[in-house]
């Protein structure tokens, strides 16, 4: 690949941006709201130290999509139903963090293998093989688009309404049930609403990249914040920055949108990475 | 209204008998310890009274009510310190405001009414001048402040306390003792405090539960801090010495080592046998 055909895959579409941006508007959308919510939704996924258990999930709800397109049914209601196994699978055997790790240690190869089998199986289109992996937002039909940006919606809603108990439960767990807090329920409710959204997550970046937008911007903005509210509202931020922004660097050329999003949120992560560390010397050395 | 009732309860785990037959009626105002060697079942008793476990006889009145749903917020809790890890995602007045409105469902909108009841809690457990620091970065003494502030939240007439102090140093000991004692006094609260060292309580604490090898003592401490009481609750030598104000107990079977490994915490222990 000579240096001119790197610069058309990246940039080989500047003169016709803006009509390739009314094109994917759509996309940009979904992509802001899966954002916005993974964004939330990590800030609790770190302080229940449950990264390892996104990855999980997202491995099943592959698998899922996987048997949707071999087996013909829709394949948004494949990969939930996939997550949503997973996640009750993890909620209800793993409640302590390492039995939780164990299971996903198991179930996580398990699904991979799964999806792998039915993708070999399935004779359609290759680039929906791929893209259950690796992800191609701009690819999804428009009607499916919607259904996303809809389950992002309710699960923000649902988010909203439980997170204090939420997070009391993960800050302080016996302190939560001293007080009276449903914790078995609000945890439950937590991973059906973690399944929702990683099966809205693999349809747009991709199952193996699911991380970047449920765990990275949460991750950085816990370097550099500590308040009920900077945290959460930094990791929104920083996921609609990511969604967004890898988006539109993406239709500037032909290359596939999920590398330019996980590069965005991993950069983000290194630059607050590197305040927190400054901070922490300058307040070292007072 | 006396703050707890406890009647005829009896706990048994794995066919073993932890204690049974315990009455205990804890008074307004009133400061219980609760002693004995670990795996003598004294958290689970608090568990018990928080309505988290259940017992295996008799039954519980806390605050005029039979304990029958899990957890209560008529009822304070202050848990062993467990130090935050550093990166945690909480300052020092949200660890207090968990206690205020940690439990309610509903959309987060911070309410004025609920930022002035945290700075009115972290004022009485002296924590204003570090509560917007990161709580990880807060010393051990400081945290367990402001889970003392958590805990008052609701003015409970009822505290229960399950080793607050230990891996504090003496002087937070004793300022933690002292937020607890306020506590009692003003809202004339009983308090239940499981504790492995008698010692930072000995002028505050009015009666003493023994628990040990399935049987336990309930008295003042001149009562039950003997040798010949714990000698007999023991059913082995046991001596209590008195030295300097302090209180020594030596040759408890199985006394609370777990909790003391060396180094790990840095109260004035005089050898293994500080601690009641």
């Amino acid at each position: 690949m000579s240096r001119n055909d790197i610069w058309n895959a990246m940039f080989g579409g500047l003169s016709d941006y803006g009509d390739i941006l009314a094109l994917v508007a759509n996309s940009v959308w979904a992509g802001a709201i899966l954002g916005l919510v993974g964004g939330l939704i990590g800030v609790i996924v770190m302080q229940r130290d449950m990264a390892f258990a996104v990855h999980g999930i997202s491995e099943l709800s592959f698998a899922g999509a996987a048997a949707a397109l071999l087996f013909g049914f829709d394949v948004v209601t494949g990969s939930i139903i996939g997550s949503i196994i997973a996640a009750a699978v993890i909620g209800w055997l793993g409640a302590r963090a390492r039995d939780r790790n164990s299971i996903i240690g198991v179930l996580m190869p398990f699904g991979l293998g799964l999806g792998i089998l039915f993708l070999s199986l399935y004779n359609g289109r290759s680039a929906n093989r791929f893209s259950l992996l690796t992800g191609q937002i701009v690819s999804v039909q428009s009607s499916q688009l919607g259904w996303l940006a809809g389950i992002s919606i309710v699960v923000l809603l649902g988010l909203m309404l439980v997170w204090r108990p939420l997070r009391f439960d993960s800050l302080d767990p016996q302190g939560a049930a001293a007080r009276g807090v449903p914790v078995r329920a609000v945890s439950l409710l937590f991973m059906l609403l973690l399944g929702l959204i990683v099966a809205v997550a693999v349809h747009i970046i991709g199952a193996l990249l699911v991380m970047a937008l449920l765990v990275t911007p949460a991750a950085a903005a816990m370097r550099v914040a500590a308040g009920p509210l900077a945290v959460p509202l930094l990791a929104a931020l920083f996921g609609v920055v990511s969604a967004v922004g890898g988006i539109m660097l993406a239709i500037a050329g032909t290359l596939p949108v999920s590398p330019y999003i996980t590069t965005v949120s991993f950069v983000i992560y290194l630059v607050c990475r590197g305040i927190g560390a400054r901070r922490d010397r300058v307040s070292r050395a007072e | 209204m006396n703050p707890l009732e406890i009647r005829g309860a009896a706990l048994r785990r794995g066919g073993r008998t932890l204690w049974s037959g315990l009455d205990l009626t804890v008074h307004p105002g009133e400061l219980i310890a609760v002693l004995g060697p670990s795996g003598s079942g004294k958290t689970t008793l608090l568990r018990s009274i928080l309505g988290l476990e259940r017992l295996s006889e008799g039954e519980i009145v806390a605050l005029g009510a039979p304990v029958q749903r899990a957890g209560s917020r008529r009822i304070g809790y202050v848990p062993q310190q467990r130090p935050l890890p550093r990166d945690t995602a909480l300052r020092g007045r949200d660890l207090v405001g968990l206690g205020v409105d940690g439990h309610r469902f509903g959309f987060p909108i911070p309410r004025r009414g609920t930022r002035k009841r945290v700075d009115a809690l972290i004022d009485a457990v002296g924590g204003t001048a570090f509560a917007d620091r990161p709580a990880g970065t807060l010393s051990g003494g400081e945290q367990q402040r402001l889970r003392v502030g958590q805990a008052l939240a609701d003015n409970p007439r009822l505290l229960l306390c399950d080793e607050p102090l230990t891996s504090l140093d003496l002087a937070n000991q004793r300022a933690v003792v002292t937020l607890i004692d306020q506590h009692r006094r003003d809202a004339q609260a009983g308090v239940l405090l499981v504790t492995h060292d008698i010692n930072p309580l000995l002028g505050q604490v009015d009666r003493i539960l023994y628990l040990a090898h399935g049987r336990f003592t309930l008295g003042t401490p001149d009562e039950v801090l003997r040798t010949e009481v714990l000698t007999s609750l023991y059913g082995a030598p046991v001596f209590v010495l008195r030295a300097g104000g302090r209180l020594v107990v030596i040759g408890a079977p199985d006394a609370e080592e777990a909790h003391h490994h060396a180094g790990d915490h840095d109260h004035d222990h005089d050898g293994e046998g500080a601690h009641a």
